[in-house]
């Protein structure tokens, strides 16, 4: 199966390790992985404020770039992008971009997703010691659905044992631009998070989304919590029992 | 408003109480709503069920609402029409001084209270009494609901136990008990009095013209029935096709509200009594308003937005509703339900900052048991508070957004911009968030260029 992989702007320049790992794991199933340097930015952020303009300008770029990769499945390791790429189409009114970016979603797969629904696999021959809880990020699990999948495959990381948040499906309070644009209530929200997190007793939290990942780790190391937070594919991508996951 | 609403979300989040209330409150109903669910075999079907019935009755409202003038009429009832909210009030305020009416009773009433209908009426010389515990609590306080469903959710029981003491006169209790029976008694001398009653509807049935009220304290059953008239003031998008439709929702509502099976009171009312021996009032008015609806009615998007059947189940899921409350909206409407029918009742302008006070999380979505895609619709707000330059963030924002843009299409550009950053050191002026939350830094080597150093050709060691 060839795969380009859509790493978003924030894996890129932020969870460079979510990427390489996806990277390995894809690889290691027999994927034949390409990127495509020319992209940056889903647009998200434009579009999540209002400014559809700019949001369309990069859709168009997006759906360019990755019509021409001549891939079988784009996979991204973000949930929230994805997601983004299937609201594509309400972005154009006229018939022929609808269709391409309809057609577009219906390639594009969030990393868990394709694991375990594409290629039906669940056991991704993953290690990591220590107690591990997953949080849902509100994108992956509410707009794609996104629940199982990402549960299914930490169950199989030798070493590790799963513990689930009473909140796990409560947003994070990070929302792109919300996060600065009402940062009391923000980290409000993420006080929740991060009190359940702690009372949990876990060595890492994991989830899909690096948005999610830097406003959790940045109030976790802020509070001199020891719990760190990990992308899943780092974990997924983990062959050391002790230790964690290779470097950043 | 627009301006407020940071402010006042502050001001929400630094006091320990009324937080205290929320996250108590708001955690009990998503935990009866829960276990109510499971009550229903298929509740997936009922909720499509349901938005269909909805969209049906919103493509033809016209005709349903003339359907439901005629049949209510037919039965006895008056049915006014009232363009906004001055004329609602006045058609009100008209009816109580005709009637003559010297004690006037009120039930719950999310539309009056959008149409500050006690204020008007007092300037008439009128003042209802709210009879629903809850709004009676926060009409003694002389504050506002900051909950569609629940108006008193953000007093702690020390708070209401101190207000009772001080305006009923009563021995400091913080018991419920003692509290409702000391509500219940002041309030019974006014049902006892009153000669003309002013309700809510739920649901208005155009194929029979009957209204229905749903409540669990029998008050809007004594405000319906014992008064010689009977005000029952409703929006265009109340009416409903057809009387079996009722089951459904009657199936949703209170499940998704309070988490109850069904509401201790379900309140039937076909137009008047006709013969002396029969119960209810001499004369029912029942007041139509739109008051900025029918603008909703323009597009499929905009228009789910009057299917809402006020259950409050989005603010009880909303984890920035559970944080700051309903004040902190500055509407009636908070939360967000509140989010999106504010803009669209009273217009962009002034509640600018509404349909950006969410993290779009989804949760209101998952809960409506109208299947309101309200994160699509805070969307679209906000694409137009930007067409129509309505936001605070003015030109530095548009600019930074042109900005964005432009460099997000240059991927060169982009690169060697996050790399001088990244070797400068440089760090954008992130307060906002650094100031509760460490920021991750950019990493040393960024995936584009680790792909390029080892990863494009797999072959390479
Ligand atoms: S939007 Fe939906 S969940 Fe919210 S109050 Fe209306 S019906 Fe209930």
């Amino acid at each position: 199966m060839r795969v380009s992989l859509f790493v978003t702007c924030l894996a890129d320049q932020f969870w460079p390790a979510a990427a390489v790992s996806a990277v390995e794991l894809l690889r290691g199933l027999g994927c034949t992985v390409g990127f495509d340097e020319r992209q940056t930015c889903c647009g998200q952020p434009a579009f999540n404020t209002g400014y559809r303009r700019e949001a369309r300008s990069l859709a168009r770029r997006l759906i360019e770039i990755f019509e021409s990769s001549g891939a079988d499945a784009i996979v991204s390791p973000s949930g929230s992008c994805t997601a983004m790429l299937h609201h594509y189409e309400q972005l154009f009114e006229d018939e022929d971009w609808r269709t391409r970016a309809r057609q577009l979603a219906q390639r594009t797969h969030e990393l868990s997703a394709f694991l375990v629904n594409c290629l039906g696999v669940e056991d991704v021959g993953a290690a990591f010691s220590g107690r591990l809880t997953w949080h849902d990020a509100c994108h992956g699990l509410r707009d794609l659905g996104i629940r199982n999948e990402p549960r299914r495959l930490l169950r199989h990381v030798k070493g590790a044992e799963l513990v689930e948040l009473p909140n796990a499906e409560t947003c994070c309070g990070f929302g792109g631009t919300f996060a600065v644009k009402y940062p009391e209530v923000s980290v409000a929200m993420l006080d929740e998070k991060v009190d359940a997190i702690e009372r949990a007793g876990v060595d890492a939290v994991v989830s899909g989304d690096a948005g999610c990942l830097m406003q959790i780790g940045g109030r976790l190391s802020r509070r001199g919590s020891s719990v760190r937070a990990l992308h899943l594919a780092e974990v997924l991508a983990s062959r050391e029992a002790r230790g964690g996951p290779h470097g950043r | 408003m627009a301006a407020s609403f940071d402010r006042d979300a502050r001001t929400a989040l630094a006091d320990g109480q009324l937080r205290g209330a929320l996250r108590q409150a708001t955690d009990l109903f998503a935990e009866r709503r829960r276990a109510a669910l499971a009550t229903v075999p298929d509740w997936e079907g009922a909720r499509d069920r349901a938005r269909a019935i909805k969209d049906e009755t919103l493509l033809h409202l016209d005709r349903y609402l003339e359907q439901f003038t005629t049949n209510a009429e037919r039965a006895g009832a008056r049915v006014h029409w009232a363009r906004d909210a001055a004329e609602a009030c006045e058609i009100i305020g008209r009816i109580a001084e005709q009637r003559g009416a010297r004690s006037v009773v009120k039930s719950k009433s999310m539309a009056s209270e959008e149409i500050h209908l006690n204020e008007r009426l007092a300037r008439r010389g009128i003042e209802p009494v709210e009879t629903d515990l809850g709004e009676y609590i926060v009409q003694l306080a002389g504050e506002t609901p900051s909950h569609i469903v629940v108006p008193a959710i953000h007093k702690t029981k020390a708070q209401i136990a101190a207000l009772f003491a001080e305006k009923l006169g009563i021995e400091l209790s913080d018991d419920v008990a003692t509290l409702a029976a000391a509500a219940r008694q002041a309030l019974r001398r006014r049902f006892a009095e009153a000669d003309l009653g002013i309700s809510g509807v739920n649901f208005a049935v155009a194929e029979t013209g009957t209204i229905l009220i749903l409540e669990n304290e029998g008050n809007a059953r004594l405000t319906t029935s014992l008064p010689r008239t009977h005000v029952a003031l409703m929006g265009i998008e109340k009416v409903i096709p057809r009387f079996a439709d009722l089951e459904v929702f009657l199936q949703l509502l209170p499940r998704s509200g309070t988490g109850q099976v069904l509401t201790a009171y379900q309140s039937l009312i076909t137009g008047t009594k006709r013969r002396p021996e029969d119960e209810g009032p001499e004369q029912l008015d029942i007041v139509v308003m739109d008051n900025g609806r029918s603008r909703m009615l323009a597009s499929a998007l905009t228009r789910q937005s009057l299917a809402c059947i006020r259950c409050g189940a989005c603010l009880n899921a909303c984890p920035v509703y559970r944080q700051i409350g309903g004040h902190a909206y500055g509407s009636v409407y908070p939360g967000p339900i509140g989010a999106i029918v504010t803009p669209q009742l009273f217009g962009l302008a002034q509640s600018s900052a509404l349909p950006y006070a969410s993290s779009l999380c989804g949760a209101c979505r998952d809960v409506c048991p109208v299947k309101i895609d309200i994160p699509a619709v805070l969307l679209h707000l906000r694409a137009q508070v930007v067409e129509r330059r309505a936001g605070s963030g003015g030109a530095l924002e548009r600019l930074a957004f042109s900005a964005y843009a432009a460099v997000m299409a240059r991927p060169r550009l982009f690169e060697c911009l996050v790399r001088g950053v990244r070797t400068l050191g440089i760090l954008p002026p992130l307060r906002a968030w650094t100031k509760w939350r460490d920021l991750r830094p950019l990493a040393p080597h960024s995936f584009r260029e680790q792909w390029r150093a080892r990863l494009r050709d797999p072959a390479a060691p």
